[in-house]
């Protein structure tokens, strides 16, 4: 597959390949912490099998969706929490 | 470290030394007698065979309400209340204690009739209370459903985290010298102490039994029935929700005796996650969750807030109250030296301080700041 | 959104195990399969992203056999609830599926074990298999730095695939000490396949130290993973790094299992040599049997899918091999066993849970799980226990509790679901 997707990462337009997963997509816009802990700290996937929630962004509006287990689609709007 | 392990070797291998009380049951209402008998110089022992508020305790919303169900009712809510906010410049970070308010939610222009009259009862009484109507509620609960008439606004209710609370208490009546005694079931109460399951004995002169809805196994014939209720906990969505939200027919499902119920009732945490509730069974002792009642729970709380259904669920248990048919506890003497402070059903967080104090008022032969006549076990044995 | 579904065989997770279950199943009996994994691709784990475009020689017999037997695999699907007997309830991203079965075959699989240290919860500081996951999902990694560490053949597995794509390997740090390791050697040796895997491997990494007895200590950076304290042997020595791929092994997803009520024993779902566990209608196969990597799930696969739809004798042929594995799989298990000195690495402030934010001061206070749980949240979170489960098990002997429905978080209209009247 050589389609490629866009998407919206903090509201910035990324290009990837098709079948990329969102968590990934995040990482390619170079951001870095995907969302904060209880206490504040910045945190990206640990497990990167959709188990430990540490991926956890929101996508077209809806929390806490686990970004390592859903394929990024077009135009998708995907906010982190910095 | 809290749990006083020589404290606790020491009580039963010595059994010349009696306590003065001995509580069954560590759940916040064992919790808080335990600190107020302490609190009047009285040497406790606190016997909980499982984890410290891990009944009902563990499965209730921490509600800090005052109800007008009743005068009785009314009266013990408020002193409880009254009793928490003096306690609260001392509560731990980890008790969770936030002054939200309750707004209790009513769907139609008959509802709000109750809204007023509540809030006249109130007002009358010195609670602080104020009727929204509908555009005034949508303001202050946006995610609520459109269409609901208004609702009674209870400014000084608070919610809490109860676990931490029963265990905080404790702590505090442990600093004042009571032991805590834990791990094992009480078998038996006699005369002079109780009977544990592996034979020894814990000797005091006064029993007090806080089982909660284990409390009629071990004083047989007293009027406590399970209520079995459902609890369900969301992810973090902050904002959401800002008042406990509760239907007025809340009090129509805590006051059937018989029929399985449910009402709409929603809380914010101070972590930003909500806890939805409330469900009444009779009859299922299973722990085990009923399926149909939580899907029936759900349902009446997505029909108040219907964007409640696309938030993300965590975990969903189960608890029993310690039900009792005229909808009060029994706080007072059983018979001999045997006392019961039990029976809270779904007021017990809220109740517990005002329990206390009221069977530490007896034990110690006070007078109380209510009168006690409403709540006393021997009520029902006229 | 909401659908039925009714089927002869349900298989859980698109796994090997699953895969070759499923296959087993659908191409000898003509008997409806349903595979559902809650990835968005088939594969699991060992497999990711290989299902259009398989790599290894396994993957490309199975992906094959699957096509072949033109299984119905549902993706990015989730089991959450068993609201009757031979019934499930999944969801998905647009609603939720009821799937009613005869016989079920669990192969959920494994995930990697974490144990805390300072640093832990650095963004960049992730499984190995988590690093891998990511990459073969398009994570960019050519001229990155990447520690690999923790414990298991995994991690030469995953160092192998990283350099391979162009990531600068600097070293894999593995905490069995070297004579640990020598009778696991000579298991792989007395292996002719697993010789050639072996040797791949020893080629592929020509370049890369491979260090035992060493474990990281600790990890710093700003806002990200910069810098990675590893011991060895009583030196500590730096290295500047942009990734930390470290995990302990693996432990199995047993939720559904206990779910399904279904006999556990050790860590490991009891099963007879049918690979059908103690709940009459349900299969268990792959990592959640024991842990003991891809040859092992693929025979066991086999045989519970051979058994679901009795076929006895294709199952039998299978013993051996599996015997074969097993032993194979033992030596592993034993090889990588955990040193005492990574108990110690969490100080105070470190984090155990990382969904409540719950230090190890804070936990040290309770005298076991349930309170623990109950007074600081540790193990409540939207992980249900699944990372800090396993850290404490080994760091405190704490055991795992009781396992209750939904057993993934889920929306609350996906608990409203009714299957009696079918409706939402």
């Amino acid at each position: 597959m050589t389609d490629n997707i866009t998407l919206f990462i903090n509201y910035e337009r990324l290009t990837v390949p098709a079948g990329t997963s969102v968590a990934v997509a995040v990482l390619r816009a170079n951001v870095t912490t995907l969302r904060r802990s209880v206490s504040g700290e910045p945190r990206a996937p640990l497990c990167g099998m959709g188990i430990c929630f540490e991926c956890r962004v929101t996508i077209n509006g809806a929390a806490h969706a686990r970004s390592c287990q859903i394929v990024c689609e077009p135009d998708m709007r995907v906010t982190t929490d910095d | 470290m809290s749990h006083s392990q020589t404290e606790k070797q020491s009580a039963i291998r010595n059994p010349q030394s009696a306590f003065d009380v001995a509580v069954i049951g560590a759940g916040i209402v064992g919790a808080a007698c335990a600190y107020e008998l302490a609190q009047a110089g009285l040497s406790v022992v606190v016997i909980e065979s499982d984890v410290i508020g891990g009944g009902a305790t563990a499965a209730g919303m921490g509600h800090i309400v005052v109800m007008d169900d009743s005068e009785a009712q009314f009266a013990l809510t408020r002193l409880s209340q009254q009793l928490w906010q003096a306690l609260l410049p001392a509560l731990p970070r980890t008790v969770e204690y936030e002054t939200c308010g309750t707004l209790w939610v009513a769907a139609d222009e008959e509802e709000i009739q109750e809204v007023r009259r509540k809030q006249t009862f109130y007002q009358a009484r010195g609670v602080a209370a104020e009727t929204l109507d509908a555009k005034q509620l949508a303001e202050a609960e946006p995610n609520l459903r459109e269409g609901l008439a208004g609702a009674l606004l209870v400014n000084e209710d608070a919610v809490s985290y109860p676990p931490c609370a029963a265990l905080w208490l404790l702590e505090r009546a442990q600093a004042l010298g009571a032991v805590l005694q834990q791990g094992q079931r009480v078998v038996a109460l006699e005369r002079d102490g109780v009977r544990l399951v592996d034979g020894s004995r814990v000797v005091a002169n006064q029993i007090v039994n806080a089982a909660g809805s284990w409390s009629p196994e071990l004083t047989p014939g007293i009027a406590v029935k399970k209520r079995k209720g459902h609890l369900v906990i969301t992810d973090r969505y902050p904002g959401f929700v800002q008042h406990q939200l509760v239907e007025l027919g809340y009090l129509k499902s805590a006051h059937s005796l018989t029929t399985d119920s449910v009402a709409f009732n929603v809380q914010p945490r101070a972590t930003g996650q909500l806890l939805i509730g409330s469900s009444r069974q009779y009859d299922d002792e299973s722990r085990e969750v009923n399926t149909a009642m939580l899907q029936r729970m759900l349902k009446r709380a997505v029909e108040y807030m219907p964007r409640l259904a696309k938030l993300s669920t965590l975990r969903v248990w189960t608890g029993f109250r310690a039900a009792t048919p005229d909808k009060l506890p029994l706080i007072g003497l059983a018979k001999e030296n045997l006392w019961l402070a039990t029976g809270h059903e779904g007021l017990g967080i809220t109740t517990s301080l005002g329990t206390a104090r009221l069977l530490a008022d007896q034990i110690c032969g006070r007078a109380s700041a209510i009168p006690v006549e409403p709540y006393l076990p021997s009520r029902y044995s006229k | 959104m909401f659908e039925r579904f009714d089927t002869d065989i349900l298989v859980i997770g698109a796994g090997p195990a699953g895969l070759a279950a499923a296959a087993c199943c659908a191409a000898e009996s003509g008997k409806r399969v349903i595979v559902l994994d809650d990835n968005f691709g088939a594969g699991g784990n060992i497999w990711r992203g290989e299902a259009a475009q398989p790599r290894s020689s396994s993957a490309k017999v199975w992906f094959a056999r699957v096509r072949q037997a033109q299984l119905e695999i549902h993706s990015g699907t989730r089991v959450f609830q068993q609201p009757a007997p031979a019934c499930l309830l999944a969801e998905t991203q647009a609603g939720v599926r009821e799937y009613r079965y005869r016989k079920l075959i669990l192969a959920t699989g494994a995930r990697e074990r974490f144990l805390p240290f300072p640093g832990w919860t650095l963004p960049n500081v992730m499984g190995a298999g988590a690093l891998q996951a990511l990459v073969k999902n398009g994570l960019p990694i050519a001229g990155k730095r990447v520690v690999v560490a923790g414990s298991g053949p995994l991690l030469l597995a995953v160092a192998a695939y990283l350099k391979q794509q162009g990531a600068q390997v600097l070293l894999i740090a593995e905490q069995a000490a070297r004579k640990q390791l020598l009778p696991f050697a000579a298991a792989v040796l007395r292996s002719p396949a697993k010789v050639v895997q072996g040797l791949k491997l020893k080629t592929e990494l020509a370049f890369v130290p491979y260090r035992t007895s060493c474990w990281a200590v600790a990890a710093s950076g700003e806002k990200f993973l910069q810098r990675v304290q590893i011991q060895c042997g009583s030196s500590t020595i730096a290295y500047d790094c942009d990734y930390l791929a470290c995990g302990f092994h693996l432990v199995p997803n047993l939720e559904m299992a206990e779910l399904l009520g279904c006999a556990v024993q050790a860590s490991r779902v009891s099963v007879n040599e049918w690979q059908q566990t103690s709940v009459a209608e349900v299969y268990a196969a792959g990592e959640i049997t024991g842990i003991g990597g891809l040859e092992l799930s693929l025979a066991e696969g086999q045989i519970a899918g051979y058994a679901a739809v009795d076929q006895p004798e294709p199952a039998r042929r299978l013993f051996a091999e599996r015997a074969k594995q097993q032993r194979f799989a033992d030596a592993l298990n034993r090889a990588f066993a955990l040193r005492d000195e990574l108990r110690s690495l969490p100080r105070g402030e470190t984090l155990a849970c990382r969904c409540e934010d719950v230090t190890f001061e804070q936990l040290r206070q309770y005298p076991d799980w349930r309170s623990a749980k109950l007074h600081t949240r540790c193990g409540m979170g939207a992980c249900q226990g699944r990372i800090c489960g396993a850290a404490l098990e080994v760091l405190l002997g704490w055991g795992a509790s009781s396992i209750r429905p939904p057993v993934f978080p889920v929306r609350v209209e996906s608990l409203m679901c009714d299957v009696t009247t079918n409706n939402e």
